[in-house]
């Protein structure tokens, strides 16, 4: 099982689909083509919808912390949607909802960033 | 019953998600819930990742080793490899400490290890590798009982 990136740019929003595994092997190209994108795009905000993202380990909490980091610099924000118990679980025990706000699905939160 | 089995591959990412499905589908024959073979597959994959990212520092020439061994509801996971081992363990498994920022580590592994199992214990030494052994009772015959 792989991990399947579908990167879609709602202005100024980045939307990121992930379907399948992310872990150290499939993180490093998640992170090379959303920072392709980040520098290529004006982007400002970043949305993580991960219905299909059936495991995740600590490697892609830090991918995807890194990529917060990068909005943040940017002056945006990051929010995530339609995750399962078992990242959420992560995501709690790593403290990122401190940092990136959680919707129930793509459409409540890309409406809270403005985008229709 | 006692039951054994080990597996040997190359310290190569791409065989992160094999280790972790193939101990999981060892498992199985116990029956576990769906959460303890998600959590016993998040750890494979955080021991694995270690060695092959700290351990061997990505030389893919090197060797990751795994053994599992079922005994009634008892699972117990070693995973072991040869690389340059810790230096300070106590600080290793600190939350959010990694000794590898620039790789964007989170530094949650040995946290969630922790969580997730019902017993770590790390045996490491500078230049001797590194071995977790980790321990977990499945709730399957608990439940059988009530």
């Amino acid at each position: 099982m792989s991990l399947s990136i579908n990167l879609e740019v709602r202005h100024p929003v980045l939307l990121i689909r992930l379907d399948g595994e992310l872990d150290h092997h499939t993180s490093e190209e998640l992170r090379d083509r959303v920072d392709t994108i980040l520098e290529e795009r004006k982007i400002e905000h970043i949305v993580l919808s991960l219905e299909g993202l059936s495991f995740m380990d600590s490697s892609g909490l830090g991918v995807i912390l890194g990529r917060y980091n990068k909005v943040k610099s940017f002056g945006g924000e990051m929010v995530v949607c339609s995750i399962s118990p078992p990242v959420k679980r992560l995501f709690e025990m790593s403290g990122l909802f401190k940092i990136v706000r959680l919707e129930a699905d793509e459409q409540h939160a890309l409406a809270t960033l403005g985008v229709a | 019953m006692r039951n054994r089995m080990e597996l040997e591959f190359s310290a190569l990412s791409q065989n992160e998600s094999f280790a972790r499905v193939t101990v999981a589908a060892f498992i199985a024959q116990l029956d576990p819930t769906v959460d303890e073979l998600t959590e016993i597959k998040t750890v494979v994959s955080e021991a694995v990742t270690n060695a092959i990212i700290h351990g061997y520092e990505q030389n893919g020439e090197e060797k990751v080793y795994i053994s599992v061994e079922l005994n009634d509801d008892t699972v117990n996971l070693t995973i072991r490899d040869n690389g340059v081992g810790i230096l300070d363990l106590e600080e290793a498994r600190q939350p959010l400490y990694t000794s590898k920022p620039e790789l964007e580590r989170s530094g949650m592994g040995f946290t969630i290890m922790e969580n997730f199992m019902d017993e770590v214990k790390v045996e490491s030494a500078s230049g001797q590798g590194t071995t977790i052994h980790l321990m977990k009772y499945l709730s399957k015959n608990k439940a059988l009982c009530n």
